[in-house]
């Protein structure tokens, strides 16, 4: 995708540290001279990117979630939120993708960290065909962005008429009884969870909100006042993601909303085991069953 | 014995502590001379229109240092020389390190370890533009205690960055006390020389000595270069030189500044 936006616009650079084999292989052959491979120093990385920035270049650097977010975090915070400088980070590896490599590589904290770095903008697709839609509009838009991936691969869910907008945010289905948001992966298993909850005669709506930062509380409110019971569920730390951003809007709206509410999410503590992703959320309490069992709960 | 512009830059910066009542003023006293040749006689830059893409780059990244890049960036023009009277306070243009909304102001720095990284990218960029400015990083030793700095120079060695040269600002002092004794840095010019530099060092307050090596880069065709600068913490000002209660000074008053200014000016310590 990265390939198709140099394609258009010369100001595109590819930056990675020590990818895969083969990564990225057609762009390096197609721009040579808009591809670096810089080696296993995030840090360094980043501040090149910022440099090339302040130049006029817009490069997309690449590496695993964790290692952008932990390791290079003062970089990301200053050379590039600081100088609100166009710097595209895609995040391989969001949540528990490397669950078998275990909690060095776990991404559960990320977007509570970019989230806490004034001018970063986080977008979480929930599948490929949305990462497709979302990639034209990173050309232009002001500040770094940390684009958050799942594993690649994952179900489509995402739909094409939604187009894509940052800060926008999408409604998979109208409900009566229950409103589930969610963001990335977490849209299929509330899907699943629907169809769940449809046979014990729960009628559940559900919005998808790919763009964490910014965050509207207004559109927020607009989900909020239609439901009387609402559920997050995310791929993330219980504290400082989704939950955190719409338990905020409810807290600083509780005069004017009669809500339910109720999070779901990883719990304060490294992931133990190894197992794939799905199963390890799961056993971490992320999954359609959880959700289920939740929505019963708060309903009853 | 410095000479009358070399004092001058010095004493603004005292006006600059004065008006702050704080500032790390030992850190930039080390610093005037390379800031006096850069901008005296090897940067192009035109301070009318501080962001014209032809200037040559100069990141100070070592930003603690930065009442040093403020007196010669006023001295250019850059800005009124008035505003430095307001340095840290409230209104100021300026705080205790570098942002990159002052005019002149290449990045904003503080936190060490950034600048290499950034003045490589401009580099870098500007290749694939087909522009080759001079891009020059001034760091401190202690700075280069900092991963990131090494990570930069593998960095910058790949790329065969000719047109970068690192500036450091070798006083042999750190905050707590000398670099010998909280990180060892010797052997130094070896250390970069591993990393495919080419390398250079010169005595960091001679101003001849100063001109001729950053004339002279890159030290070798397709390398980056570092120079090498011997200098002195505080100097100028007895007291100051070498005096690690000075690497930040809090709450100068009045009557250190009439002290301070005096010994620059080569009078004896006021009693």
């Amino acid at each position: 995708m990265v390939g198709e936006l140099a394609e258009k616009d010369e100001r595109v650079v590819f930056i990675g540290s020590d990818l895969g084999l083969g990564t990225m292989k057609e762009f390096q052959e197609r721009f040579p001279d808009r591809f670096f491979m810089e080696g296993i120093s995030e840090a360094n990385l980043i501040g090149m990117a910022a440099g090339m920035a302040m130049e006029g270049k817009i490069p997309y650097v690449n590496t695993i979630a964790t290692f952008f977010v932990r390791r290079a975090f003062e970089q990301v915070c200053l050379d590039l939120g600081l100088h609100n400088l166009p710097v595209r980070l895609i995040a391989n590896g969001g949540g528990l993708v490397y669950g078998p490599l275990g909690p060095t590589h776990e991404a559960f904290d990320d977007i509570a960290l970019m989230r806490s770095i004034p001018n970063m903008s986080i977008v979480v697709p929930s599948d490929a065909n949305e990462m497709r839609r979302l990639m034209p509009g990173t050309l232009e838009r002001q500040g770094p962005i940390y684009i958050r991936l799942a594993k690649g691969h994952d179900p489509i869910v995402s739909k094409d008429d939604w187009g894509f907008a940052f800060g926008d945010w999408y409604e998979y289905q109208e409900g009566n009884d229950l409103l589930l948001i969610t963001t990335g992966i977490g849209l299929n298993l509330c899907i699943e969870a629907s169809e769940k909850l449809k046979s014990s005669g729960i009628d559940c709506g559900i919005v998808h909100l790919p763009t964490l930062k910014p965050f509207d509380p207004g559109k927020c409110m607009d989900f909020l006042k239609r439901y009387p019971v609402v559920i997050t569920v995310e791929e993330h730390l219980l504290s400082g993601g989704l939950g955190t951003l719409v338990a905020e809007t409810i807290a600083e709206n509780s005069r004017s909303l009669d809500v339910g509410y109720s999070r779901i999410g990883l719990p304060d503590k490294f992931p133990e085991g190894y197992g794939k992703q799905l199963p390890l959320m799961e056993s971490l309490g992320v999954s359609a069953d959880a959700i289920v069992e939740r929505a019963k709960t708060l309903i009853n | 014995m410095l000479d009358k512009r070399s004092k001058a830059l010095r004493k603004e910066m005292l006006k600059m502590l004065l008006a702050g009542k704080r500032g790390h003023l030992a850190s930039a006293l080390s610093l005037v001379e390379i800031f006096r040749v850069l901008y005296d006689d090897i940067l192009t830059f035109n301070p009318k229109e501080p962001k014209w893409p032809g200037r040559d780059r100069c990141i100070l990244s070592k930003g603690h240092g930065c009442m040093a890049l403020y007196a010669i960036l006023a001295d250019k023009g850059y800005f009124p020389r008035q505003e430095l009277k307001k340095f840290c306070t409230m209104d100021s243009l300026f705080g205790g390190h570098p942002e990159i909304f002052i005019p002149g102001v290449e990045a904003s720095t503080g936190s060490l370890g950034h600048g290499l990284s950034i003045g490589l990218g401009q580099a870098l960029a500007s290749r694939m533009d087909g522009r080759k400015p001079k891009v020059f990083v001034i760091v401190g030793d202690g700075e280069i205690n900092e991963g990131s700095v090494w990570e930069a120079a593998l960095s910058a060695s790949k790329h065969k960055v000719e047109e970068l040269t690192v500036i450091i600002d070798y006083n042999k002092q750190q905050s707590y006390s000398s670099t010998d004794e909280i990180c060892p840095l010797e052997p130094l010019a070896d250390k970069w020389r591993a990393f495919g530099f080419g390398v250079a060092d010169c005595d960091g307050h001679d101003v001849g000595a100063l001109k001729e090596k950053l004339t002279g880069v890159p030290f070798e065709p397709g390398r980056p270069s570092v120079l090498i600068c011997h200098t002195v913490k505080g100097k100028g000002i007895d007291t100051v030189e070498g005096n690690l209660k000075y690497h930040h000074v809090n709450n100068f008053t009045d009557n250190q500044y009439q002290q301070l200014v005096n010994l620059l000016e080569g009078g004896a310590e006021i009693a």
